[in-house]
Protein backbone atom coordinates (compact mmCIF):
# COMPACT_ATOMS: atom_id res chain seq x y z
CA UNK A 1 0.00 0.00 0.00
CA UNK A 2 3.03 2.50 0.82
CA UNK A 3 4.03 2.50 -2.96
CA UNK A 4 0.75 4.14 -4.09
CA UNK A 5 2.45 7.50 -4.49
CA UNK A 6 5.21 6.50 -6.91
CA UNK A 7 3.07 4.52 -8.88
CA UNK A 8 0.57 7.74 -8.92
CA UNK A 9 3.45 10.05 -9.76
CA UNK A 10 4.16 7.23 -12.54
CA UNK A 11 0.74 6.84 -14.31
CA UNK A 12 0.83 11.19 -14.03
CA UNK A 13 4.08 11.28 -16.00
CA UNK A 14 2.57 9.51 -19.21
CA UNK A 15 1.11 12.02 -21.76
CA UNK A 16 -2.25 11.60 -21.54
CA UNK A 17 -2.73 11.10 -17.86
CA UNK A 18 -1.49 14.62 -17.53
CA UNK A 19 -2.88 16.26 -19.76
CA UNK A 20 -6.61 15.13 -18.51
CA UNK A 21 -5.15 15.85 -15.19
CA UNK A 22 -3.86 19.76 -15.94
CA UNK A 23 -7.14 20.09 -17.91
CA UNK A 24 -9.34 19.61 -14.89
CA UNK A 25 -6.88 21.30 -12.38
CA UNK A 26 -6.71 24.60 -14.68
CA UNK A 27 -9.97 26.65 -14.53
CA UNK A 28 -9.29 25.80 -10.51
CA UNK A 29 -6.01 27.15 -10.51
CA UNK A 30 -7.12 29.78 -12.45
CA UNK A 31 -9.76 31.03 -10.36
CA UNK A 32 -8.05 30.70 -7.40
CA UNK A 33 -5.11 32.81 -8.52
CA UNK A 34 -7.45 35.57 -9.77
CA UNK A 35 -9.39 35.25 -6.27
CA UNK A 36 -6.31 35.95 -4.20
CA UNK A 37 -4.67 38.60 -6.98
CA UNK A 38 -8.02 40.77 -6.69
CA UNK A 39 -8.25 40.35 -2.93
CA UNK A 40 -4.28 41.07 -2.62
CA UNK A 41 -4.79 43.62 -4.64
CA UNK A 42 -8.14 45.44 -2.62
CA UNK A 43 -5.91 44.97 0.26
CA UNK A 44 -2.57 46.23 -0.85
CA UNK A 45 -3.87 49.04 -2.63
CA UNK A 46 -7.03 50.05 -0.55
CA UNK A 47 -7.02 48.90 3.12
CA UNK A 48 -3.28 48.79 3.80
CA UNK A 49 -1.91 52.05 5.39
CA UNK A 50 0.45 54.00 3.59
CA UNK A 51 4.29 54.10 5.02
CA UNK A 52 5.21 56.30 7.67
CA UNK A 53 8.18 56.85 5.16
CA UNK A 54 7.73 55.96 1.96
CA UNK A 55 3.95 56.61 1.48
CA UNK A 56 2.16 55.25 -1.30
CA UNK A 57 4.85 54.14 -3.36
CA UNK A 58 5.68 51.29 -1.10
CA UNK A 59 2.79 49.30 -2.03
CA UNK A 60 4.69 48.64 -5.82
CA UNK A 61 5.81 45.73 -3.26
CA UNK A 62 2.56 43.83 -3.33
CA UNK A 63 3.69 42.88 -6.93
CA UNK A 64 7.25 43.40 -6.76
CA UNK A 65 8.54 40.78 -4.21
CA UNK A 66 5.80 38.11 -4.98
CA UNK A 67 7.32 37.77 -8.68
CA UNK A 68 10.84 38.48 -7.43
CA UNK A 69 9.93 34.99 -5.06
CA UNK A 70 8.17 33.14 -8.10
CA UNK A 71 11.30 33.47 -10.10
CA UNK A 72 13.55 32.11 -8.21
CA UNK A 73 10.77 29.39 -7.50
CA UNK A 74 10.16 28.42 -10.89
CA UNK A 75 13.87 28.56 -11.99
CA UNK A 76 13.95 26.07 -8.37
CA UNK A 77 11.55 23.81 -10.12
CA UNK A 78 12.82 23.98 -13.51
CA UNK A 79 16.29 23.06 -12.12
CA UNK A 80 14.65 20.25 -10.40
CA UNK A 81 12.64 19.48 -13.39
CA UNK A 82 15.53 19.66 -15.77
CA UNK A 83 17.45 17.16 -13.88
CA UNK A 84 14.34 14.27 -13.91
CA UNK A 85 14.32 14.80 -17.27
CA UNK A 86 18.18 14.18 -18.16
CA UNK A 87 17.98 11.34 -14.84
CA UNK A 88 14.99 9.53 -16.27
CA UNK A 89 14.46 10.69 -19.58
CA UNK A 90 10.83 11.69 -18.61
CA UNK A 91 8.95 13.40 -21.52
CA UNK A 92 6.58 15.36 -18.96
CA UNK A 93 10.14 16.71 -17.11
CA UNK A 94 11.41 18.00 -20.48
CA UNK A 95 8.14 19.83 -20.89
CA UNK A 96 7.57 20.84 -17.77
CA UNK A 97 11.19 22.82 -17.64
CA UNK A 98 11.14 23.88 -21.11
CA UNK A 99 7.08 25.91 -20.86
CA UNK A 100 8.02 26.92 -17.16
CA UNK A 101 11.27 29.41 -18.62
CA UNK A 102 9.26 31.75 -20.61
CA UNK A 103 6.73 32.12 -17.61
CA UNK A 104 9.98 32.74 -15.24
CA UNK A 105 11.51 34.75 -17.75
CA UNK A 106 7.88 37.37 -17.22
CA UNK A 107 8.35 37.08 -13.38
CA UNK A 108 12.01 38.00 -13.67
CA UNK A 109 10.65 41.07 -16.02
CA UNK A 110 8.45 41.88 -13.94
CA UNK A 111 10.28 41.95 -10.97
CA UNK A 112 13.51 44.31 -12.26
CA UNK A 113 10.57 46.75 -13.81
CA UNK A 114 8.65 47.25 -10.67
CA UNK A 115 11.80 47.23 -8.98
CA UNK A 116 13.30 49.93 -10.84
CA UNK A 117 9.81 52.15 -10.94
CA UNK A 118 10.13 52.16 -7.26
CA UNK A 119 13.74 53.01 -7.01
CA UNK A 120 13.51 56.03 -9.26
CA UNK A 121 11.53 57.96 -6.17
CA UNK A 122 13.39 56.11 -3.67
CA UNK A 123 16.84 55.95 -4.50
CA UNK A 124 16.77 58.51 -7.26
CA UNK A 125 18.08 55.91 -9.89
CA UNK A 126 16.53 53.59 -12.15
CA UNK A 127 19.30 50.91 -11.82
CA UNK A 128 22.21 50.26 -9.52
CA UNK A 129 24.84 47.36 -10.13
CA UNK A 130 23.80 46.34 -6.93
CA UNK A 131 24.35 42.29 -6.22
CA UNK A 132 20.96 41.73 -6.09
CA UNK A 133 19.78 43.68 -8.48
CA UNK A 134 22.88 42.20 -10.90
CA UNK A 135 22.14 38.40 -10.22
CA UNK A 136 18.31 38.81 -10.41
CA UNK A 137 19.44 40.28 -14.15
CA UNK A 138 22.09 37.26 -14.77
CA UNK A 139 19.06 35.53 -13.71
CA UNK A 140 17.00 36.53 -16.66
CA UNK A 141 19.54 36.03 -19.22
CA UNK A 142 20.07 32.62 -17.65
CA UNK A 143 15.62 32.16 -18.23
CA UNK A 144 16.50 33.55 -22.37
CA UNK A 145 19.58 31.63 -22.70
CA UNK A 146 17.67 28.03 -21.47
CA UNK A 147 14.54 28.64 -24.07
CA UNK A 148 16.89 29.99 -26.86
CA UNK A 149 18.56 27.23 -26.58
CA UNK A 150 15.50 24.82 -26.74
CA UNK A 151 14.54 26.80 -29.85
CA UNK A 152 17.91 26.39 -31.51
CA UNK A 153 17.46 22.46 -31.81
CA UNK A 154 15.60 21.31 -34.48
CA UNK A 155 14.47 18.30 -32.51
CA UNK A 156 12.54 19.33 -30.15
CA UNK A 157 13.63 16.61 -27.18
CA UNK A 158 17.05 17.18 -28.23
CA UNK A 159 16.92 20.93 -27.89
CA UNK A 160 14.86 20.25 -24.38
CA UNK A 161 17.83 18.24 -23.09
CA UNK A 162 20.43 20.58 -24.16
CA UNK A 163 18.53 22.90 -22.19
CA UNK A 164 17.66 21.22 -19.24
CA UNK A 165 21.62 20.80 -19.05
CA UNK A 166 21.83 24.82 -19.12
CA UNK A 167 19.19 25.40 -16.68
CA UNK A 168 21.28 22.95 -13.89
CA UNK A 169 24.61 24.65 -14.75
CA UNK A 170 22.69 27.81 -14.03
CA UNK A 171 20.70 26.49 -11.32
CA UNK A 172 24.14 27.77 -9.32
CA UNK A 173 22.81 31.24 -9.37
CA UNK A 174 19.49 30.91 -7.60
CA UNK A 175 21.06 30.96 -4.13
CA UNK A 176 23.44 33.69 -5.25
CA UNK A 177 20.20 36.18 -5.73
CA UNK A 178 18.30 34.66 -2.82
CA UNK A 179 21.49 35.51 -0.23
CA UNK A 180 23.34 38.67 -1.98
CA UNK A 181 21.49 41.27 0.35
CA UNK A 182 22.80 39.10 3.30
CA UNK A 183 26.49 38.48 1.79
CA UNK A 184 26.77 42.11 0.01
CA UNK A 185 26.23 45.33 1.91
CA UNK A 186 25.17 46.92 -1.14
CA UNK A 187 21.92 49.22 -2.21
CA UNK A 188 18.85 46.71 -1.79
CA UNK A 189 17.46 46.38 1.13
CA UNK A 190 17.53 42.96 3.46
CA UNK A 191 14.24 40.74 3.63
CA UNK A 192 11.56 41.65 5.90
CA UNK A 193 9.68 38.96 5.37
CA UNK A 194 10.93 35.68 7.11
CA UNK A 195 9.61 32.07 6.78
CA UNK A 196 11.26 31.33 10.05
CA UNK A 197 11.25 33.87 13.28
CA UNK A 198 9.35 37.07 13.40
CA UNK A 199 8.98 39.17 10.08
CA UNK A 200 9.64 42.93 10.27
CA UNK A 201 6.29 44.10 8.75
CA UNK A 202 3.25 44.88 10.06
CA UNK A 203 0.19 42.21 9.77
CA UNK A 204 -1.93 44.70 7.87
CA UNK A 205 0.86 44.65 5.17
CA UNK A 206 2.11 41.41 5.20
CA UNK A 207 -1.77 39.85 4.11
CA UNK A 208 -1.97 41.16 0.91
CA UNK A 209 1.41 40.36 -0.12
CA UNK A 210 1.22 36.40 0.87
CA UNK A 211 -2.12 36.50 -0.65
CA UNK A 212 -0.54 37.92 -3.72
CA UNK A 213 2.31 35.49 -3.52
CA UNK A 214 -0.69 32.30 -3.54
CA UNK A 215 -2.48 34.21 -6.38
CA UNK A 216 1.11 34.18 -8.33
CA UNK A 217 1.69 30.45 -7.24
CA UNK A 218 -1.24 29.53 -8.84
CA UNK A 219 -1.38 31.57 -11.67
CA UNK A 220 2.15 29.58 -12.48
CA UNK A 221 0.10 26.11 -11.99
CA UNK A 222 -2.47 27.49 -14.42
CA UNK A 223 -0.44 28.79 -17.12
CA UNK A 224 2.25 26.27 -16.81
CA UNK A 225 -1.19 23.35 -17.00
CA UNK A 226 -1.99 25.17 -20.57
CA UNK A 227 1.39 25.68 -21.79
CA UNK A 228 1.87 21.81 -20.75
CA UNK A 229 -0.89 20.91 -22.81
CA UNK A 230 -0.53 22.78 -25.78
CA UNK A 231 2.91 21.45 -26.25
CA UNK A 232 2.07 17.58 -25.19
CA UNK A 233 -0.18 18.13 -28.27
CA UNK A 234 2.27 19.48 -30.65
CA UNK A 235 5.20 16.99 -29.37
CA UNK A 236 2.83 13.91 -29.41
CA UNK A 237 0.72 14.61 -32.74
CA UNK A 238 0.07 12.05 -34.52
CA UNK A 239 -0.69 9.66 -31.16
CA UNK A 240 -3.56 7.91 -30.58
CA UNK A 241 -5.02 10.05 -28.01
CA UNK A 242 -4.17 13.48 -29.56
CA UNK A 243 -6.42 11.98 -32.46
CA UNK A 244 -9.20 10.97 -30.38
CA UNK A 245 -8.82 14.94 -28.67
CA UNK A 246 -8.77 15.82 -31.54
CA UNK A 247 -12.20 14.46 -33.08
CA UNK A 248 -13.87 15.40 -29.76
CA UNK A 249 -12.90 18.72 -30.52
CA UNK A 250 -14.39 18.46 -34.08
CA UNK A 251 -17.25 16.88 -33.10
CA UNK A 252 -18.26 19.99 -30.90
CA UNK B 1 45.73 14.37 -28.64
CA UNK B 2 46.80 17.70 -27.40
CA UNK B 3 49.70 17.15 -30.02
CA UNK B 4 47.56 16.77 -32.91
CA UNK B 5 44.93 19.47 -32.06
CA UNK B 6 48.12 22.00 -31.53
CA UNK B 7 49.47 20.84 -35.25
CA UNK B 8 46.08 21.32 -36.88
CA UNK B 9 46.17 24.99 -35.13
CA UNK B 10 49.60 25.87 -36.34
CA UNK B 11 48.79 24.68 -40.14
CA UNK B 12 46.18 27.48 -39.66
CA UNK B 13 48.61 30.26 -38.35
CA UNK B 14 46.33 32.78 -39.11
CA UNK B 15 43.48 31.94 -37.06
CA UNK B 16 45.21 32.37 -34.19
CA UNK B 17 46.47 35.69 -35.25
CA UNK B 18 42.85 36.94 -35.58
CA UNK B 19 41.75 37.03 -31.58
CA UNK B 20 44.92 39.14 -30.94
CA UNK B 21 44.03 41.28 -33.91
CA UNK B 22 40.70 41.98 -32.66
CA UNK B 23 42.08 42.95 -28.90
CA UNK B 24 44.55 45.19 -30.04
CA UNK B 25 41.61 46.78 -32.27
CA UNK B 26 39.17 47.03 -29.96
CA UNK B 27 41.81 48.22 -27.20
CA UNK B 28 43.01 50.82 -29.59
CA UNK B 29 39.51 51.93 -30.13
CA UNK B 30 38.97 53.04 -26.72
CA UNK B 31 41.10 56.35 -26.33
CA UNK B 32 39.57 57.52 -29.42
CA UNK B 33 36.20 57.14 -28.15
CA UNK B 34 36.86 58.76 -25.02
CA UNK B 35 39.39 61.03 -25.39
CA UNK B 36 43.11 60.54 -25.16
CA UNK B 37 43.54 60.99 -21.02
CA UNK B 38 45.91 59.33 -18.93
CA UNK B 39 43.89 59.26 -15.85
CA UNK B 40 40.92 58.17 -17.12
CA UNK B 41 42.62 55.22 -19.47
CA UNK B 42 44.66 54.20 -16.47
CA UNK B 43 41.05 54.10 -14.50
CA UNK B 44 39.41 51.95 -16.74
CA UNK B 45 42.13 50.04 -18.50
CA UNK B 46 42.17 46.98 -16.67
CA UNK B 47 38.51 46.54 -17.03
CA UNK B 48 38.99 47.54 -20.83
CA UNK B 49 41.78 44.35 -21.32
CA UNK B 50 39.52 41.95 -19.38
CA UNK B 51 36.29 42.46 -20.87
CA UNK B 52 38.27 42.72 -24.85
CA UNK B 53 40.16 39.64 -23.79
CA UNK B 54 36.83 37.99 -22.87
CA UNK B 55 35.36 38.92 -26.26
CA UNK B 56 38.32 37.97 -27.89
CA UNK B 57 38.17 34.49 -26.70
CA UNK B 58 34.14 34.53 -27.58
CA UNK B 59 35.22 34.70 -31.41
CA UNK B 60 37.47 31.97 -30.93
CA UNK B 61 35.35 29.64 -28.69
CA UNK B 62 32.68 28.89 -31.56
CA UNK B 63 35.48 27.07 -33.67
CA UNK B 64 36.29 24.64 -30.77
CA UNK B 65 34.59 21.75 -32.27
CA UNK B 66 33.42 23.48 -35.58
CA UNK B 67 35.73 21.90 -38.00
CA UNK B 68 35.83 18.15 -36.32
CA UNK B 69 32.23 18.29 -36.35
CA UNK B 70 32.26 18.80 -39.84
CA UNK B 71 34.67 15.56 -40.62
CA UNK B 72 33.09 13.99 -38.31
CA UNK B 73 35.86 13.25 -35.84
CA UNK B 74 34.00 14.34 -33.08
CA UNK B 75 31.83 11.22 -33.91
CA UNK B 76 35.01 8.93 -33.52
CA UNK B 77 36.03 10.59 -30.15
CA UNK B 78 32.69 9.90 -28.50
CA UNK B 79 33.15 6.69 -29.43
CA UNK B 80 36.69 6.04 -28.55
CA UNK B 81 37.63 3.60 -25.56
CA UNK B 82 39.58 6.46 -23.74
CA UNK B 83 37.39 8.77 -21.52
CA UNK B 84 35.51 11.25 -23.64
CA UNK B 85 36.03 13.74 -20.54
CA UNK B 86 40.17 13.35 -20.92
CA UNK B 87 40.05 13.65 -24.25
CA UNK B 88 37.74 16.83 -24.27
CA UNK B 89 40.06 18.35 -21.35
CA UNK B 90 43.01 18.03 -23.83
CA UNK B 91 41.08 19.78 -26.54
CA UNK B 92 40.38 22.49 -24.04
CA UNK B 93 44.20 23.21 -23.18
CA UNK B 94 44.67 23.18 -26.86
CA UNK B 95 41.81 26.06 -27.63
CA UNK B 96 43.16 28.08 -24.44
CA UNK B 97 47.22 27.86 -25.87
CA UNK B 98 46.34 28.80 -29.63
CA UNK B 99 43.91 31.59 -28.16
CA UNK B 100 44.32 32.78 -24.64
CA UNK B 101 47.75 32.39 -24.14
CA UNK B 102 48.20 34.85 -27.33
CA UNK B 103 46.25 36.86 -25.96
CA UNK B 104 47.97 37.30 -22.53
CA UNK B 105 51.02 37.23 -24.18
CA UNK B 106 50.09 41.06 -25.66
CA UNK B 107 48.21 41.91 -22.68
CA UNK B 108 51.01 43.99 -20.86
CA UNK B 109 50.81 46.06 -24.63
CA UNK B 110 47.99 46.34 -24.42
CA UNK B 111 48.65 47.53 -20.94
CA UNK B 112 50.66 50.19 -21.71
CA UNK B 113 48.55 51.51 -24.53
CA UNK B 114 46.32 52.57 -21.91
CA UNK B 115 48.38 53.35 -19.67
CA UNK B 116 48.42 50.98 -16.90
CA UNK B 117 51.33 51.75 -14.14
CA UNK B 118 53.74 48.79 -14.34
CA UNK B 119 53.65 47.76 -11.14
CA UNK B 120 50.08 46.69 -11.64
CA UNK B 121 50.90 44.34 -15.08
CA UNK B 122 51.75 41.27 -12.85
CA UNK B 123 48.59 41.57 -11.35
CA UNK B 124 46.80 41.59 -14.47
CA UNK B 125 48.59 39.33 -15.94
CA UNK B 126 48.00 36.59 -12.98
CA UNK B 127 44.26 37.32 -13.24
CA UNK B 128 44.58 37.07 -16.89
CA UNK B 129 46.34 33.55 -16.21
CA UNK B 130 43.48 32.30 -13.94
CA UNK B 131 40.47 33.25 -15.79
CA UNK B 132 40.77 32.69 -19.38
CA UNK B 133 41.18 28.90 -18.52
CA UNK B 134 37.72 29.65 -16.36
CA UNK B 135 36.07 31.04 -19.83
CA UNK B 136 37.33 28.49 -21.99
CA UNK B 137 36.46 25.54 -19.40
CA UNK B 138 32.66 27.45 -19.39
CA UNK B 139 32.72 28.23 -22.99
CA UNK B 140 33.42 24.36 -24.02
CA UNK B 141 30.40 23.00 -21.91
CA UNK B 142 28.28 25.67 -23.40
CA UNK B 143 29.89 24.99 -26.85
CA UNK B 144 29.11 21.36 -26.81
CA UNK B 145 25.75 22.21 -25.58
CA UNK B 146 25.33 24.68 -29.18
CA UNK B 147 27.29 21.75 -31.65
CA UNK B 148 24.45 20.45 -32.83
CA UNK B 149 22.58 23.27 -33.80
CA UNK B 150 22.61 25.67 -37.13
CA UNK B 151 22.74 29.15 -35.62
CA UNK B 152 24.84 29.29 -32.64
CA UNK B 153 27.37 32.55 -32.89
CA UNK B 154 24.87 34.71 -30.65
CA UNK B 155 22.99 32.13 -28.37
CA UNK B 156 26.87 30.86 -27.22
CA UNK B 157 27.19 34.86 -26.44
CA UNK B 158 23.31 35.01 -24.74
CA UNK B 159 24.73 32.08 -23.03
CA UNK B 160 28.46 32.16 -21.94
CA UNK B 161 28.20 35.94 -21.03
CA UNK B 162 26.26 35.93 -17.93
CA UNK B 163 28.14 32.81 -16.46
CA UNK B 164 31.21 34.68 -16.92
CA UNK B 165 30.45 37.74 -14.62
CA UNK B 166 31.90 36.09 -11.52
CA UNK B 167 35.06 35.70 -12.98
CA UNK B 168 35.23 38.92 -14.86
CA UNK B 169 34.03 40.78 -11.14
CA UNK B 170 37.14 39.02 -9.39
CA UNK B 171 39.76 39.74 -12.08
CA UNK B 172 38.65 43.23 -12.35
CA UNK B 173 38.59 43.55 -8.36
CA UNK B 174 42.07 42.22 -8.22
CA UNK B 175 43.36 44.57 -11.03
CA UNK B 176 42.08 47.29 -9.38
CA UNK B 177 42.88 46.81 -6.06
CA UNK B 178 46.44 46.55 -7.34
CA UNK B 179 45.94 49.70 -9.07
CA UNK B 180 44.83 51.59 -5.38
CA UNK B 181 47.49 49.51 -3.48
CA UNK B 182 45.35 47.20 -1.89
CA UNK B 183 45.70 43.32 -1.23
CA UNK B 184 45.01 42.00 -4.10
CA UNK B 185 45.14 38.08 -3.20
CA UNK B 186 41.85 37.65 -2.43
CA UNK B 187 39.95 37.63 -5.68
CA UNK B 188 42.88 36.11 -7.29
CA UNK B 189 42.63 33.26 -4.59
CA UNK B 190 38.81 33.21 -5.44
CA UNK B 191 39.58 32.91 -9.36
CA UNK B 192 41.87 30.12 -8.42
CA UNK B 193 39.34 28.06 -6.69
CA UNK B 194 37.21 28.51 -9.06
CA UNK B 195 39.43 27.39 -12.10
CA UNK B 196 40.56 24.24 -9.66
CA UNK B 197 36.94 23.60 -9.67
CA UNK B 198 36.19 24.16 -12.31
CA UNK B 199 39.33 22.21 -14.08
CA UNK B 200 37.45 19.12 -12.44
CA UNK B 201 33.89 20.00 -13.08
CA UNK B 202 34.15 21.30 -16.69
CA UNK B 203 35.71 18.33 -19.13
CA UNK B 204 33.26 15.74 -17.30
CA UNK B 205 30.46 18.42 -18.01
CA UNK B 206 31.61 18.65 -21.42
CA UNK B 207 31.02 15.64 -22.05
CA UNK B 208 27.67 15.13 -21.02
CA UNK B 209 26.80 17.74 -22.57
CA UNK B 210 28.72 16.43 -26.29
CA UNK B 211 26.86 13.13 -25.86
CA UNK B 212 23.03 15.34 -25.30
CA UNK B 213 24.03 17.57 -28.55
CA UNK B 214 25.00 14.99 -30.57
CA UNK B 215 22.62 11.99 -29.48
CA UNK B 216 20.07 11.95 -32.13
Amino acid sequence: MSNWIPLWLHKLSSPPTFYRFAGTLRPWAMALALLFGAIALYGGLVLAPADYQQGDAYRIIFIHVPSAWMSMFIYAVMGVSAFVALVWRIKLAEVVAMESAPIGAAFTFITLVTGSLWGKPMWGTWWTWDARLTSELVLLFLYLGVIGLYQAFEDRRQGARAAAFLAIIGIINVPIVHFSVNWWNTLHQGSTVNMFGPSKISWNMLWPLLSMTLATKFYYAASLFRRAQTDLLSLESGKDWVRRIAESEVDQ
Amino acid sequence: MLQRDLTLAWRRRSDIAMPVLYALIVTMLFPFALGPEDTLLQRIAGGVILVTVLLAMLLALDAMFSSDIEDGSLEQLVLAPQPLALMLGMKILAHWLTTALPLIVIAPLLAAMLHLPAAVIPVLLLALLLATPLLSLFGAVLVALTAGTRRSGMLLALMLLPLCVPALIFAAGAVAAAQQGLPWLAPISWLAAALVLSLVLAPLACAAALRIALDS
